[in-house]
Order: structure tokens, then C-alpha cells, then sequence
């Protein structure tokens, strides 16, 4: 069971989680209600999104619009990102170790592990952050190698961060528009004389742009900066900065890091209304309860090693999971 | 839950700085209206070293140099503005862009280079030489900011600032020590100029330097020069205005916040800063030429690297990122000085301590205002105006509502 490398979507270990999201929700229903507070000119200015694009009014637009419209070669159910024995050393520290799992088109995958276990390496491998020092990244169809880094991500991974890092200067529309760029081909040239294209380009931009804003929850402040939002809009903003890309597959590392029990119940929503509208989610998480409650499958990572891969359900009850995260009792080690 | 949010009574709003109703009553304003506004201010500008009204007038050198050297350095502070301000790149080696600019020109049109190309024996007319090798020079010195930034751009930080730092020792070096081109110290005289309006009172023409008259309402050579000047940064203004509110301003200012998040996110980052340098290198290069056609003659000495740091001082007082701070950066730079050169306390001119003054008002700035004069409020989208306006009409629906 523990090896088991089952990969199908599992209604019901997808079930058992949501329980556990309605925890959180009792304890309290205003996380991301607008905090009510002084009204700065720059600093918040919270503005009706209608205004500006009048068709975000009907969420299914804004859906439709937020919705990946690339072709993505992986069929629903299809692995699209296959790690094949995959190392990466730092001199003599070996942080990964051989390790071997897919990402299946259409689910959301939880990686989890202690402290240490090599969650975040991982993540920055099938990222270009790091190069495998052996091993092959397969990334719908296509071997990742020699790779700059904003390529991959015009390749179709995106990501967020573990301690946010936002463009703090920039509005929420712009730092979602910077994230739009990542599409376009107008350079300097085409800037200067504000070519059709350079107009048609920034146009999208911010329809997609408050799309995403809109989407994500945020979109009433989109003309503040991105230092002013409270902390929990800040992790949505990224998630909408990582969705302007057009990803095939979204990472997000830590999403939950600081947050308090409602609004990880939110966060529960927001991961699951991604998927559902069509996008392939890796989620790195420390929260037990918030990777149970919304993953369809989880890879347990512990000293750079895999030792688990399997439905939710199944990691619960896995020995070698509740071994590396709360030790063997003294009695069975004996 | 609506309950809970209709019961909460939000606390006062404190009051809105004086700088940020302008700028909101600003960013509503149509662009026709922006243009209603600067068109007049532009022409009072123009109009002032004719004017020359007492309070504002120098004795020392003549108003109207004085106002074109305010110009190059304005243009010299908008392109570091690029550099420095957008995309967050520590250029201490402007000066060099300034000196390939001037001895571009000064190399083709001096009598005395080896290089000259005009007068009796060469394919360029003394008449319109200056002119054509303004776009030259702006073409040469963006190569020379390819030249040095492919190499050096994979450097942050302070690594950049003192590579940049030897690359505008190194121009003022060649300038001084290859003698038989540059003619060394004792420079290159005789530039050419735009030879327009000759008369019998003024043979070099209006732009020549022969052109002294200091009548009120009579436009000397300098404020002929102040008016070209004039009119390249307005060109050049919209220029990078068109940059900054497109992809390619977003991607500097990604780049200035978090490089590595920038680059994570899609943005071309290389490309972007080499872009960077080689935009705000040829506006460099442009004021340049306009030094050396105004002046006629360069030396190496005029490109120390104080000046760099003097560019660098108008950019940061001014207010970095902002355009139109850092104008007003270098007019302080050059115009102050000058200005208190005629005020004496005991026997010493206030205008001789100019570089402790700089120093002392950089201190205070740093202290009491760090963002400048007049901080950066950037807007980065080409049609993000209706945005503004529409936060706008939000934010005075709410003050009319707590105000009932």
C-alpha cells in the first residue's frame, strides 16, 4: 500500500477531506470579508470591477475567462509532469534521492513530508530553480533540460511562493498583468509606436487581468498596492499572478503558511474552484487537514526519499507516514 | 454575515495628503486636459530665459547657459532615470555615456581630430553636421551600453554599481591618454554647431557662441540651445512614458521589486535590463552631443565621475522612477549653484560649496522623505486610466455617504 501509485481521481478520499473542511468553517465565516478600515487615497480604494469590464458581473465569465485555453497535449487522467529518478545533491548533501512520481492532468497533487524532507527542492527541480543532478523532469511530453527560467514558466509550470514575493510596489492589477506578460510578444519597439498589437495585447491583459482578480476574490482591490493588501489577499494575488501565465500545471508552496483556520477553509475553495476550472494543481502543504481535505492524491517525501504515494485515506493510515511524522512508539521499535 | 458588516462602523479617515488629492484629481483628468495643462507650463518654461525675471535670474554666467545645461542634465536624469529608477540598476558610470556622446560629435566635426569629416576636404557640410550626428551619437553610445551590459548585467547589485563605476573611469582614460585622436588633455576644439540665422552682428549664427546678447526678450545662443533641449525631452518623455505604461516598463519595475520572482514569473529578464541600458544609454549619448555642440569644445576633465555622481544626486533628489522628479532634480542641481554664486555671506559665494550643500540636502532627504522630492506613484498600463477614474468615483460615493 505503500508504494501504491494508483492514479486515479478518488471521489472518496476527496469526501473524506471536505469533512474535515467544514471544521474550519464553524469557527469562523468572515475571513476574507473586506476588512472594514480608514479609506487612504492610494491606499484603498476598493472599486467595482463591473465598472471597468461590465461582463466580470456573471462569475461564469469570469471563470470562463480565467479557464486555460492552451492546448495542453496530456489528456484529462494523463500523467503530465513524470519525475523519473530524480537526485539533486548540494555538494555532499543529497536532497532528493531517486525519486519517481507522476502529476496526472486534471488533479490536484499533495506532496507532503517533515521538515527538512525535501518538499521545496523537489518543487524547485521540476521548476528549473535547481538542475537534477540525475534524473529526468517530463513535462507534457517534453523533457525539461537546459531550460532558463522564465521559458519554463512560458512552457506552462507556474508557481507561488513560500514566503510571498509580489512586485510590492505595483498594484494588484499590475503584478496580475505581469503575469499576462509572460504571453505576449510586444517588446520595445512595438511600445513605442503602440502598435495593434501592443494595444490589442494590453487590452486583454486587463480583461484577463481583472478576471483573475475577480476569480481569486481580490478584485475590488485591484488598484492598491500589493504592500497594502492584508497578508491573506496577498497569497491570493499571487495564486492570480501564477494563473495570468496560462499554466499547464500550478505549484503552490505553502499556501496556508500563516493563515488561521477560515481562511484555510477559503484557500480549501479557492484550490478545488482552480481545479474545477480545468487546472492541474501540485500543492505543497504542512497542514495535515488542509492537504487531506483537498488533494486527490499525496506523495510523502522524508529525507529526500519517497515513501508513500497513494489516496488520502490510504497515507492516513499509512505506518510509515505516521512513523516519519511522529517517530516509532519506543514499545514497537523494541 | 451582512449583519456584522452593516453594524461595524468604520473609524474616521484620516486626512488625505494634499499630494495625493493632486494626483487622484490628476489621474482623472483626460489626456487632452493633461495636455491642456503642460502645454502652457512647457511654453512658460520656454518663455523664462527671455523673461529672466530678477529673483530668478543668474549674474555670474548667463541665464540662458545655464538653462541649456539644465536641459542636458535633464535629459542625462531621465535616461539614468530608466536605468536607476525603472529598473533598478546602479549605474555609476553614467558620465561615460555622456562622453561618448560628446566625443562622437566632437571626433567628426573637430579640426583638429584625425576623424574630422566636414569643412573643405570632407562629405559633411559644417552647416548640418551637428544635426546629423545627433542620431549618430545616440546610436554609437547604445551600442557602447550593449557593449557593457551584455558582459556586466549578470552582476546585481553592488558588483554592477563598480563595474560601471571602472567603465566611466576607463572613457575619461582613452579620452585622456589616446593623444593622437582625442588630442589628450588639451581637447578638441572647434565642434560644430547648427549654423542657422546668420547676420551681420551675429556671423556664427544663433546657436554660436558668439551669440552673448543679455537684453531681456532677445534669445541668445543659450536659450536657443535651452529650446532644443526643450524639445528633445518632451520627444523623449513620450518615448519612455510609451515604455513605461507596456510590457517593457512592467518587466523593469518586476525586475527592480524581485528579480528572481520577476524572472520565475516570465519576464526575460536579461533582455529586459540590456534593453534598459540601451535606451538610457543613447539618451545619455544625446545629451552629450547637445554638451558638445553648445560648448564647441570638450576635454576629458569635463567627464569625471563626479558628474556621475552629480546625475545620480538630481535622479535620487528628485525622486526616483518618477520622470518628472528627476527634471526637476537636475534643475536644482544645476540652477541652485548658479543661483547662489551671486549671494555672498563675508567674502565666500554660496554657490563655491555646492557639493556640501548636495551632500547636506541628499542627508535630510534621506532622512525625512527617502522616496524624493516627488515620489514615484508608476503607472504601469497602457489603458489602466478608466481604472483610477473608477476608484475615484468609488472612494467619493463613500466620502458623500459618511459625510450624510
Amino acid at each position: 500500500m505503500t508504494r501504491d501509485s494508483e492514479s486515479e481521481h478518488d471521489p472518496g478520499g476527496f469526501e473524506a477531506g471536505a469533512e474535515v473542511g467544514e471544521e474550519y468553517r464553524s469557527s469562523s465565516e468572515h475571513a476574507f470579508e473586506e476588512p472594514v478600515g480608514p479609506i487612504i487615497a492610494d491606499q484603498y480604494l476598493p472599486i467595482d470591477v463591473t465598472d471597468v469590464v461590465p461582463e466580470l458581473a456573471d462569475p461564469e465569465v469570469v471563470a470562463e475567462i480565467v479557464a486555460p485555453t492552451r492546448e495542453i497535449d496530456a489528456k484529462v487522467g494523463e500523467p503530465l509532469v513524470e519525475l523519473d529518478n530524480v537526485s539533486v545533491k548540494f555538494g555532499g548533501l543529497t536532497a532528493l534521492d531517486s525519486v519517481t512520481f507522476t502529476i496526472n492532468r486534471g488533479e490536484i497533487l499533495g506532496l507532503i513530508g517533515p521538515n527538512g524532507a525535501g518538499k521545496t527542492t523537489c518543487f524547485n527541480a521540476m521548476t528549473g530553480v535547481y538542475r537534477p543532478t540525475s534524473g529526468t523532469v517530463t513535462f507534457d511530453h517534453q523533457v525539461m533540460a537546459n531550460l532558463k527560467r522564465n521559458q519554463i514558466t512560458r512552457l506552462g509550470i507556474a508557481r507561488t511562493f513560500q514566503n510571498v514575493r509580489l512586485f510590492s510596489e505595483m498594484t494588484a492589477l499590475e503584478n496580475v498583468v505581469v503575469g499576462t506578460d509572460a504571453r505576449h510578444k510586444t517588446s520595445v519597439p512595438g511600445a513605442i509606436f503602440r502598435t495593434p498589437r501592443h494595444r490589442h495585447e494590453e487590452r486583454d491583459a486587463i480583461d484577463r487581468g481583472m478576471a483573475l482578480l475577480e476569480f481569486v476574490g481580490i478584485g475590488a482591490r485591484a488598484t492598491e498596492k500589493a504592500r497594502n493588501l492584508p497578508y491573506g489577499d496577498q497569497r491570493r494575488l499571487e495564486i492570480a499572478r501564477a494563473l495570468a501565465t496560462e499554466p499547464k500545471l500550478l505549484c503552490l508552496d505553502e499556501p496556508a503558511a500563516g493563515f488561521n483556520p477560515a481562511e484555510k477553509a477559503a484557500l480549501q475553495d479557492l484550490i478545488r474552484k482552480i481545479r474545477s476550472d480545468g487546472y492541474t494543481v501540485l500543492l505543497i502543504e504542512h497542514d495535515m487537514r488542509l492537504v487531506m481535505g483537498v488533494t486527490d492524491r499525496i506523495v510523502v517525501l522524508e529525507f529526500g526519499k519517497k515513501i508513500a504515494d497513494g489516496l488520502p485515506a490510504e497515507i492516513r493510515d499509512n505506518p510509515a507516514v505516521i512513523a516519519a511524522y511522529l517517530g516509532v512508539p519506543d514499545d514497537a521499535s523494541a | 454575515m451582512t449583519s456584522v458588516a452593516a453594524t461595524t462602523v468604520p473609524p474616521p479617515a484620516p486626512p488625505v495628503a494634499v499630494g495625493d488629492r493632486l494626483r487622484l484629481w490628476w489621474n482623472s483628468l483626460s489626456r487632452p486636459a493633461h495636455w491642456a495643462f503642460a502645454v502652457p507650463f512647457i511654453a512658460f518654461l520656454a518663455i523664462l530665459p527671455l523673461w529672466r525675471p530678477a529673483f530668478i535670474n543668474t549674474t555670474a554666467i548667463d541665464f540662458g547657459v545655464v538653462m541649456a545645461q539644465f536641459g542636458m542634465y535633464a535629459l542625462l536624469a531621465i535616461g539614468l532615470n530608466v536605468v536607476v529608477g525603472q529598473a533598478g540598476l546602479l549605474d555609476l558610470g553614467y558620465v561615460g555615456f555622456y562622453a561618448i556622446g560628446a566625443y562622437t560629435v566632437a571626433l567628426a566635426t573637430s579640426p583638429t581630430s584625425p576623424w574630422n569629416i566636414t569643412g573643405d576636404d570632407g562629405w559633411l557640410s559644417r552647416q548640418w553636421a551637428w544635426l546629423a550626428l545627433l542620431p549618430l551619437a545616440a546610436a554609437i553610445t547604445a551600442i557602447s551600453g550593449l557593449l557593457l551590459g551584455s558582459p556586466t548585467l549578470r552582476l546585481r547589485g553592488d558588483y554592477l554599481a563598480i563595474v560601471t563605476l571602472g567603465f566611466g573611469e576607463i572613457v575619461r582614460l582613452l579620452a585622456e591618454n589616446l593623444r593622437d585622436l582625442t588630442n589628450g588633455g588639451a581637447g578638441l576644439p572647434r565642434i560644430a554647431y547648427p549654423v542657422i540665422g546668420e547676420s551681420a552682428t551675429n556671423r556664427g549664427g544663433i546657436f554660436s557662441a558668439g551669440n552673448a546678447v543679455a537684453q531681456p526678450w532677445m534669445p541668445n545662443a543659450g536659450t536657443w540651445w535651452f529650446w532644443v533641449c526643450l524639445f528633445l525631452i518632451i520627444v523623449v518623455l513620450l518615448v519612455v512614458g510609451n515604455l513605461e505604461r507596456s510590457r517593457v516598463g512592467r518587466a523593469w519595475v518586476s525586475i527592480r521589486e524581485d528579480e528572481d520572482a520577476a524572472e520565475i514569473m516570465g519576464v526575460p529578464t536579461f533582455k529586459f535590463k540590456l534593453w534598459a541600458f540601451v535606451i538610457g544609454a543613447s539618451i545619455g549619448g544625446m545629451s552629450g552631443a547637445l554638451y558638445a555642440g553648445q560648448v564647441q569644445f570638450v576635454t576629458p576633465t569635463n567627464f569625471n565621475i563626479i558628474n556621475s555622481v552629480l546625475f545620480l544626486c538630481a535622479v535620487v533628489l528628485g525622486g526616483q522612477g518618477n520622470k518628472l522628479g528627476v527634471i526637476l532634480g537636475a534643475f536644482i542641481i544645476v540652477y541652485l549653484p548658479y543661483r547662489l554664486q551671486s549671494v555672498e555671506i563675508g567674502d565666500e559665494s554660496l554657490g563655491d560649496y555646492k557639493y556640501l550643500f548636495f551632500g547636506l540636502a541628499l542627508m535630510v532627504l534621506m532622512i525625512f522623505r527617502p522616496q524624493g522630492l516627488l515620489p514615484v506613484r508608476q503607472k504601469l498600463l497602457t489603458y489602466g486610466r478608466e481604472l483610477y477614474v473608477a476608484a475615484r468615483r468609488r472612494s467619493r460615493a463613500s466620502d458623500s455617504e459618511a459625510a450624510k
